[in-house]
């Protein structure tokens, strides 16, 4: 890099900590405006019926009732919402902010109903009196795609919502030369994001400049205001969107949903401000569900174990309607289905599944963590029936270091990656020899352990614009006010990642100024350029990287001015530590403040200079990046009971260079235990009536402090040539890497009882059964072996 | 129908009329301005609304401020004026911004009163009693490894001082 | 998220309790810890007209002696209970289960009357008063009762307690000499609760023969129960990890599990006989080691 590395790559503390350890920040809903109101979504109990009518009479004659609305009331007022991703020959399944006639989900909103507090407001809603008449529900995905099947939208010829496929190399050609082909059925299961803010909105109208402001948990500012605006017919230029901090996000906030266009509506209608806040079982039933895929895979393979070529089918399960990016994430699952192998020859087709459920949609990871489990789940079950050590079979198949730019079959041009590498520290760091000898002789004495492994490749830093719905790049202005202090406006939008921090370490040494005297502003649509957001572990390289080009223009700027002032060359200047400083002479320097003040000023600029010092970038990345790495799961099964201990687990990844390593160690750790949530506890439970029946935190358990042990991280560094700064993006990979790995080594350990595959979650009792009803072992008593 | 209550919170008196099935947490949150305890469930799990009462973790989303009459309340807004904070940040503030012990932050008020009270009865716990600690507060982000490694801090730095 | 209107009162002294209980009868609710009854009032799974708060009777929270039996008063918070060295000292059974319940702000609020009160088939302590052989003592206007644990526990979340009874102590009879106990817990990933949880209480006799055991079983059925049929196999013989697997086999014969997302009737009649095993194994190695 271009400057005297004082920050960059270093664990910086955070600066977005103090108010957020002291209480003293704000999310959407700490805020209060005079008069304000509060909304509540009356919702469907039933999965699929008809609204026969809406009563809202008693509703509205409560005490401290403002209005009640129903389809009726908002019909051609506000548009259904958006969905951006366009596939060939999809189907129409629209949302309407309220339901009209059928319902299709449960938690699907019927009435809004808006009152002067929270408990005046719980007290109407249940005064609403809707009388439904049930439809019979599509659950199951292979019922659903049934001709006999009840349809979710009236009038579809089918509930498959589209078929999506792709095919590289020649795939027959492949399976005739194969010595077998291994086959596989895997289901990777519904989820619930969970992030632990629920959502929130704040509306407010102010008439007299028709401004309409919208204070949301959102991970895409920019994005909601131009929904809502299109939604409401409402001019863009009078909408404005703040995003205070956010508690958390996971994809389940990259979305626009009903609640933020009905505040909207209220508020300008009321001229009142409006708040809806979203309550956990809300949460759980109408804001976004992930993954939902099953998939059946094949692998034709040379009895040596190379991979010649892959089928894979897979039915995703999409819910009711779409939401802003529902169709799309399966599609990422087929680009990265060959994970990090070397396989030309390959089918995968993808059936979107229309269901009466939440709408699925991008939740960390989003099509990635599934491709990879398919993928790493295959090879184990490649390994076992060919009997190589799973971590031989995939050092067979990676493509090599040198075969980087590596096109994939599916389309995509891999940046840089030693895969090899990250397996080998990971077999290093793990142990993995003395392991496999381990359970050699803990088996002899019935003691169940396992060891997987998981070699992922992910997708990140999304993405061009050319293979993005709606846009790929990322902006940023940077201002050096007067005072010689640094403003970064970003159209990032970090909720937690701690990109306050990472993004002033580029500019403080960029511009060689401290990291305090850099403020990062970003959230508020009026304050920052037009942005995508923050999701697809984009933000530090694509919004980093316009701060970075960014840098680059001031620098260039400030040096032309000092190079005026001080009659030198600026090539042969350098920006370090608030000075301008001579290459050729050290003692040759001119302060920063003196040259910003200059610019300002304005009154001895060079020739052909404007005055002031901003620029602005529109960063539009040139390909995605690769991270990639191995983690390897120990695991210990408890035979009586089929519980699963986490003994072990190593992580090794490889993000390209780190700018913080603290904040990619915070993301490692989080985005594997979500995994070990998916792996181990997690899954969304409908009954064939279409009730979520992990409904609320008392029955959908994600991962407590106690239920994972201390994660041993590790990482090798292989910098993209993707952007200057060689970074590839953090933000999902432990959600990605980790799930398998897990999956492997359990099903590993419950080798000795024939069990070739389990689906997730690995319940205990699931793990039991799989011992106690397996054929080779009677009633799981341990079995000596001679 | 409102019910008088008088409670400290934070060092202050309070004195209101309340519904009584007003719950504490909204009384913190709404009718005191403190909203730095959260809410994130409704069913008594996450834990983001722990306040101390009397000294005590406890959910304040799950008690009616008409049972805290009478009753200490600390709320993360005053645990830098607690003794131990010695006018600064309070060590299990300074643990969790040292140890990058939170991402969005949204667990982590209720976090930190749980482990104020854990360092309270218990000056010097294990990883497992850390962990055993906190398991009425959920947190997504972190994976918990660098809240144990906050607490850890915490611990040594106020037995540090103790000595 | 928010509960319905209610009449609240606080009365200071269990008489004023006792006559408000009467006064409203099925229309009123006790409110202890709170820990069970607000989050149902929060969903409106329970909507009462007066809330009668007891948290205010000081007499109700306290642990003593009284002529060779622990007495712990109604008000006593699972805290109070983990951590007294009385309870330690005579019930240890009581002070590990009083341990495993929920979290540490749900033990901070929630009272060994709530729980028992509330009886939830999956609670944590019910489990241990039948192994303990505790008396439960309720009152009402017209006096008190004493209930025995054996019969306080009827139905999914029913107990023995009547309209105006208030549960005010529990009552432990001292363990016989060369005691030993243990409480073993499956529990539910998500709650917290038990799906299956066995107390267990083991005495010795002076050649190291099984004299009495009792099992007392959480989390299987719509109630607790006492697994007798174990119990019978137990006494009087030598204990050998065969006998213990045997007679843990056999826990929960005759009850009827049951079934639910969490975990079937089979895996939690299995997981019974597991973790009574091993409660077993380890109430024998404290009555051996003479800890109790
Ligand atoms: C997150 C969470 C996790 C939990 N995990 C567990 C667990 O793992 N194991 C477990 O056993 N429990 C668990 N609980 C329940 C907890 O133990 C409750 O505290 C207990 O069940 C009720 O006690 P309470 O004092 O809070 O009673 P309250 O909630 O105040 O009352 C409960 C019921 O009992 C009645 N009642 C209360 N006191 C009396 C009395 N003295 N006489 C007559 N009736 C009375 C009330 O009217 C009410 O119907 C959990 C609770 C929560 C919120
Ligand atoms: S808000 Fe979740 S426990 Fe109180
Ligand atoms: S830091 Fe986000 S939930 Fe804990």
């Amino acid at each position: 890099m271009a400057t005297a590395t004082k920050l960059i790559g270093k664990p910086i503390k955070r600066k977005e900590d103090p108010r957020l350890v002291q209480g003293i920040a704000h999310y959407v809903d700490d805020l209060t405006l005079p008069g304000m109101l509060h909304l509540g979504i009356v919702r469907s109990p039933y999965a699929h019926a008809r609204v026969r009518s809406v009563d809202v009479s008693k509703a509205l004659a409560a005490p401290g009732v403002v209005a009640v609305l129903t389809a009726e009331d908002v019909q051609g007022a506000i548009a259904p919402i958006p969905c951006a991703a366009q596939i060939p020959d999809m189907k129409p399944a629209p949302r309407p902010v309220l339901a009209t006639n059928e319902v299709r989900f449960v938690g699907e909103g019927v009435a809004a109903v808006v009152a002067a507090d929270r408990y005046a407001l719980r007290d109407a809603m249940d005064l609403v009196e809707v009388d439904y008449e049930p439809l019979p529900a599509v659950v199951d995905l292979e019922k659903a795609l049934r001709k006999d099947s009840p349809r979710v939208h009236d009038g579809l010829a089918d509930n498959a919502a589209y078929h999506w496929a792709l095919e590289g190399g020649d795939v027959k050609k492949a399976f005739k030369q194969a010595d077998r082909v291994v086959k596989l059925r895997m289901l990777n299961q519904r989820l619930i994001p969970v992030a632990m803010e629920p959502r929130a909105v704040l509306a407010q109208y102010d008439r007299g400049d028709n401004r309409l402001t919208l204070w949301s948990s959102s991970q895409i500012p920019h994005i909601l205001r131009t929904q809502i605006a299109a939604m409401l017919n409402f001019p863009e230029y009078g909408v404005y969107v703040i995003v205070p901090e956010v508690g958390g996000g996971f994809g389940s906030k990259l979305n626009v949903y009903p609640e933020e266009a009905l505040a909207c509506h209220l508020a300008i209608k009321l001229e009142k401000p409006v708040k809806w806040n979203e309550g956990r079982r809300e949460n759980f039933l109408s804001t976004i569900h992930g993954r939902g895929e099953s998939c059946d895979m094949e692998l034709a393979v040379k009895r040596d174990g190379t991979i010649l070529g892959m089928r894979a089918r897979v039915l995703a399960d999409l819910g009711a309607y779409y939401q802003l990016l529902t169709p799309l994430i399966p599609t990422l699952t087929g680009l990265m289905i060959c994970g990090c192998y070397r396989i030309q020859n390959l089918s995968v087709e993808i059936t979107g599944v229309l269901t009466n459920k939440m709408a699925t949609d991008a939740y960390r990871g989003a099509g990635r963590p599934e491709a990879t489990y398919f993928v790493e789940r295959a090879m184990d079950a490649v390994a076992a029936e060919l009997k190589i050590d799973p971590a031989e079979l995939r050092r067979k198949n990676f493509p090599k270091p040198k075969d980087f730019p590596y096109a994939t079959a599916t389309g995509l041009i891999y940046d840089t990656a030693n895969y090899q590498g990250a397996l080998e520290l990971a077999l290093k760091k793990s142990g993995y020899k003395a392991l496999r000898r381990q359970q050699a002789a803990l088996r002899k004495k019935g003691r169940l352990l396992g060891i997987g492994l998981s070699s992922y490749v992910e997708i990140c830093a999304l993405g061009p614009s050319s293979a993005m719905p709606a846009g790929g790049w990322e902006s940023a202005t940077i201002r050096i006010e007067p005072t010689g202090r640094v403003r970064v406006l970003t159209g990032s939008s970090p909720h937690g990642q701690g990109e306050e921090t990472s993004f002033s370490q580029i500019a403080a040494d960029m511009l060689g100024v401290g990291l305090d005297d850099v403020i990062i502003v970003h959230g508020d649509t009026s304050a920052v350029p037009y942005g995508i957001g923050t999701f697809g572990s984009r933000t530090l390289a694509v919004g980093g990287t316009a701060i970075y080009r960014c840098c680059e223009k001031l620098r260039d700027k400030l040096l032309k001015i000092a190079g005026h002032l001080m009659q030198e060359d600026p090539a042969k200047l350098v920006l370090r530590a608030k000075q301008i400083v001579s290459k050729r002479d050290p003692k040759k320097s001119i302060s920063f403040a003196e040259t910003v003040g200059a610019a300002y000023t304005a009154k001895t600029l060079p020739p052909g200079v404007e005055p002031g010092l901003e620029a602005t970038h529109f960063y539009e990345p040139s390909n995605f990046t690769f991270p990639f790495g191995t983690h390897v799961a120990v695991v210990e099964v408890d035979r009586e009971t089929g519980e699963v201990k986490l003994v072990k687990y190593v992580a090794v990844d490889d993000c390209g260079n780190l700018i913080n390593p603290l904040l990619v160690e915070g993301q490692v750790q989080g985005g594997i235990v979500q995994s070990i949530g998916q792996a181990m506890l997690e899954e969304a439970v409908y009954d064939d009536q279409g009730q979520l029946l992990t409904g609320e935190l008392m029955d959908y358990a994600i991962p407590r402090a106690a239920d994972v042990p201390k994660l041993e991280t590790f990482h090798t560094v292989t910098p993209t040539p993707v952007n200057p700064m060689g970074v590839k993006g953090v933000g999902e990979a432990g959600t990605i890497g980790a799930t398998p790995a897990l999956v492997n080594a359990v099903v590993d350990a419950l080798a000795p009882f024939g069990v070739r595959h389990l689906d997730m979650p690995l319940k205990r009792e699931r793990v039991w059964k799989a011992i106690h009803q397996a054929p080779s072992e009677s009633a799981g008593r341990p079995r000596r072996s001679k | 129908m409102g019910v008088a209550i008088h409670l400290q919170v934070n060092g202050k008196s309070c004195q209101d009329e309340v519904e009584p099935r007003l719950l504490l947490v909204h009384y913190l949150r709404e009718h005191l301005g403190l909203t730095g305890t959260h809410v994130g469930c409704e069913t008594s799990l996450c834990g983001a609304c722990t306040v101390l009462v009397d000294g005590r973790a406890v959910k304040s989303c799950s008690m009616l401020a008409v049972q805290a009459d009478g009753a200490e309340i600390t709320t993360i807004e005053g645990l830098t004026s607690t003794p131990e904070a010695n006018g600064g940040l309070h060590p299990v503030q300074e643990g969790f911004w040292e140890k990058h012990g939170l991402q969005c932050g949204y667990c982590t008020p209720g976090m930190i009163l749980s482990a104020v009270e854990l360092l309270r009865e218990n000056p010097s716990p294990s990883d497992a009693q850390i962990r055993r600690a906190l398991a009425g507060n959920l947190c997504r982000c972190t994976g918990y490894q660098h809240i144990i490694e906050a607490v850890e801090y915490a611990a040594k730095k106020l037995r540090a001082r103790k000595r | 998220m928010i509960p319905a209107a209610f009449e609240y009162f606080a009365p200071k002294s269990l008489d004023d309790a006792l006559r408000l209980v009467e006064r409203h009868g099925d229309e009123a609710k006790l409110l202890a810890g709170g820990q069970s009854l607000i989050p149902l009032m929060k969903l409106r799974l329970s909507v009462p007209r007066y809330v009668v708060d007891i948290g205010r009777i000081r007499s109700l929270r306290s642990i003593r002696e009284e002529g060779g039996w622990l007495v712990i008063g109604a008000l006593s918070t699972h805290h109070d209970v983990e951590s007294s060295e009385m309870v330690r000292l005579m019930a240890p059974l009581l002070a590990e289960t009083a341990s495993e319940i929920g979290d540490v702000q749900v033990r901070n609020r929630g009272t060994i009357g709530g729980s028992l009160s509330h009886s939830d088939p999956a609670a944590d302590y019910p489990a241990a008063m039948l192994a303990l052989d505790a008396q439960i003592v309720a009152a009402s206007s017209s006096g008190t009762r004493t209930i025995h644990a054996s019969e306080f526990f009827l139905d999914l979340m029913t107990t023995q307690l009547r309209p105006g009874e208030i549960l005010t102590e529990v009552r432990i009879p001292r363990l016989p000499e060369r005691s030993g106990s243990a409480y073993r817990k499956l529990h539910q990933p998500a709650s917290g609760f038990a799906l299956a949880g066995a107390a267990v209480r083991v005495s010795l006799d002076e050649v190291g023969k099984i004299a009495s055991a009792a099992i007392g079983i959480t989390g299987v059925a719509v109630r607790p129960f006492r697994a007798s049929g174990a119990e019978a196999m137990l006494a009087g013989k030598k204990p050998s990890p065969k006998l213990l697997a045997d007679a843990s086999e056999k826990v929960a014969d005759g009850v009827e599990p049951l079934a639910d997302i969490h975990a079937s009737a089979a895996y939690r009649r299995a997981a019974a006989s597991v973790y009574a095993r091993r409660a077993l194994e380890a109430a024998l190695a404290r009555a051996e080691g003479e800890k109790g």
